[in-house]
């Protein structure tokens, strides 16, 4: 299992086009994503569960990827959320 | 009975048609106990199939006819269709509770509006609750096998009058024959708002009633201008309608024509035209207007909508934002001009007696190093995603500039050796606005690679004229010689050393001033993005060569603002006739 911490950074959070990236990236991988902040877990395949979130900037959230291509998911998660200003 | 009613304008224009009242059909439904419940789930995932393919036709419509935005929202759509939690989650409930599937879609459904719109305060979700009940209202109707009324039957002009129009509805709209809408519900940044400005069509929603008060076949007027609809409108204001519907059309042709042509004069001399940018949104505006670079990004709204000193990567995005969008064009940020009268809640500074001449802008910055320096290196970080240029406000000597400059490169050098890019083209510059700067421009010409004139504080301090004491808005004129010779002075020190000037102040779109900056070979004219098809279209109609003898003319015979202005004015009668 591969298991990431976030300081979210962009000035309007997760939110618009780079939740739509982010949940786009989860769903090319097989392994079960979640994306928890504040005590919430949702799946990061969902737009409407991330959406729900509502992260905010300056948030901290955690990513856990479980599965057999856990690692590469992981890695294109955290690079998409480097191109996009994410974190 | 009232004969117009009111509401937001949201797409301007105007428009007399016959109403077309858009009604809903039926999608009202039994709540049903089901027994085969991987029937029920087949039942939906048919319809689950069905809104795909539809929903993907209608992204590829609206991409080629409406573009990327209104694509964005199918694209919305396919996302929530493809939602495990969304998808999965109603089959779950016919699994679970053995409910019919319209039974189970309206439960998630409202589950999410509900979630959304607990993060309420933001028109940003208020749109994604928008967009949940669209998708679930396609669903629903393929459930029901009740067709989702299409406008594509439409075939004679008429102004669609809805509750409210969803993206799926504006996406068959034909502008042939819809000529205007109007909408009980909505806002400015509604989805219909923003399809009706796309399409250019008139708009006004948010009336509250319209589909009370209207009836389908009734002619109307609507005015998406004035965010007003003229329910029995008499021939005379019928009249009226056609004459500003033809005056509205033909701006839009004059200036669709101006939007993506190069800025040059009557004998071909190339100027460009660009915007001044206050917010990072602005950019949009600035492209409608077919701007061709960014003269002025202040970033001052980074500071001031602030509860504490903006971060470095917050900088960095709001920078990069800006550069992306203008991804061929030059983009000049000023650095942080704040201090005098603009004062931060979270940073005291001491009262000052006569704070337009007191520690403000560059002044500020040097003083406080670790401020500048975050900005600095927020600057050098975005500079790869574009072309930028660095500007430093106010500056009055030659010592100032040169610390700025020597900070500038410490933190470029110390980036570099920590391996970030840096932009190849990165251009460092100066607001000519202290009346020093301008006498001695020679000098500073030699280390810059611009100059902005910044025409309103120039003003201020030539002629020792408070700018916001309307008393003496009189003398605050751009117009005066002394002024005049400044701005001049600053273009030639600036071309004798092979560097550009452009001027980002008022004084850049006033038509009085436009000849006076076009004679003495101005380069750049940075503004206000709703002046700068204005600004190209007298551009067009002044011959560069004809300028230049009238700035010689000025400048020999010109004694005062007025006698200035009327040298102006006879040149530009000569020039239209």
């Amino acid at each position: 299992m591969e298991k990431r911490d976030f300081h979210i950074t962009a000035p309007t959070g997760i939110h618009a086009r780079p939740a739509t990236l982010l949940v786009q990236a989860a769903s090319r991988f097989n392994s079960d994503i979640s994306l928890e902040c504040n005590g919430k877990s949702v799946n990061l395949k969902s737009i409407m569960g991330v959406m729900s979130l509502g992260v905010a900037q300056g948030s901290d959230v955690t990513i856990t990827a479980d599965g057999e291509d856990a690692v590469e998911a992981m890695k294109t998660i955290t690079d998409t959320m480097k191109k996009e200003g994410l974190a | 009975m009232t004969n117009a009613i009111t509401g937001i304008a949201a797409s301007a224009g105007i428009a007399a048609a016959p109403a077309f009242l858009f009604l809903e059909p039926d999608l009202s439904f039994e709540h049903r106990q089901i027994t085969d419940q991987q029937a029920e789930i087949d039942r939906f995932e048919d319809a689950v199939a069905v809104a795909r393919t539809e929903v993907q036709a209608l992204a590829d419509q609206a991409q080629v006819k409406m573009g990327q935005e209104a694509a964005d929202v199918f694209t919305a759509h396919l996302m929530i269709l493809q939602d495990p939690e969304f998808v999965g989650a109603i089959e779950e409930i016919i699994q679970e509770q053995q409910i019919n599937a319209e039974a189970a879609l309206a439960q998630i459904e409202q589950k999410f509006v509900k979630l959304l719109s607990g993060l309420a305060g933001n028109a940003y979700m208020q749109e994604r609750v928008a967009d949940v009940r669209d998708v679930s209202k396609r669903l629903l109707a393929h459930l029901l096998k009740q067709p989702l009324p299409d406008l594509q039957a439409i075939t004679s002009p008429v102004i669609l009058v809805a509750t409210d129009l969803t993206p799926s509805m504006t996406a068959h709209v034909n502008p042939k024959f819809i000529k205007g809408f109007v909408t009980d519900e909505g806002g400015k940044t509604s989805h219909s708002a923003i399809m009706a400005r796309t399409l250019g069509i008139p708009a006004v929603v948010g009336t509250g009633k319209a589909t009370t008060d209207i009836r389908t076949g009734q002619q109307i007027i609507v005015n998406g201008t004035a965010g007003t609809v003229v329910l029995y409108p008499t021939t005379q204001q019928l009249k009226q309608a056609e004459a500003e519907r033809a005056a509205w059309q033909q701006r839009l042709r004059d200036e669709e024509a101006l939007r993506n042509s190069a800025s040059q004069t009557a004998d071909g001399h190339r100027v460009i035209v660009a915007a001044n940018l206050g917010l990072p949104s602005d950019v949009e505006q600035a492209q409608k207007n077919g701007a061709e670079a960014v003269g002025l990004f202040r970033t001052e709204f980074l500071y001031m909508h602030a509860d504490q000193f903006p971060s470095e990567d917050v900088q960095v995005e709001a920078y990069r934002q800006v550069l992306r969008a203008m991804p061929d064009k030059q983009v000049i940020i000023r650095t942080m001009d704040i201090g005098g009268d603009k004062r931060l809640p979270y940073w005291e500074l001491p009262q000052e007696d006569n704070p337009f001449l007191g520690v403000r802008a560059i002044r500020l910055s040097l003083a406080n190093e670790d401020v500048f320096r975050t900005q600095l290196r927020a600057l050098l970080r975005a500079s790869a995603s574009g072309h930028l240029g660095i500007m430093f406000p106010l500056i009055s000597n030659l010592s100032e500039l040169r610390a700025a400059k020597k900070m500038l490169a410490e933190e470029k050098e110390n980036l570099l050796q920590a391996g970030v890019k840096i932009g190849q083209d990165l251009q460092v510059g100066m607001m000519i606005e202290v009346p020093a700067a301008a006498i001695l421009a020679n000098r500073f010409a030699k280390e810059v690679d611009f100059f902005s004139i910044g025409s309103n504080d120039l003003v201020q301090y030539t002629l020792a004229a408070d700018r916001t004491n309307r008393q003496l808005a009189q003398l605050s004129q751009p117009y005066n010689p002394a002024v005049l010779q400044l701005i001049w002075r600053t273009i030639s020190a600036a071309h004798e050393a092979g560097i550009w000037c452009g001027m980002c102040g008022e004084a850049a779109c006033d038509p009085i001033m436009l000849p006076l900056l076009i004679g003495a070979g101005l380069d750049e004219f940075s503004m206000n993005s709703g002046s700068i098809l204005t600004v190209r279209d007298q551009l067009r109609h002044c011959s560069q060569s004809e300028a230049a003898e009238l700035v010689a003319q000025v400048k020999a015979q010109a004694e005062t603002a007025s006698d200035v202005k009327k040298l102006v004015q006879a040149f530009q009668k000569r020039e239209k006739a």
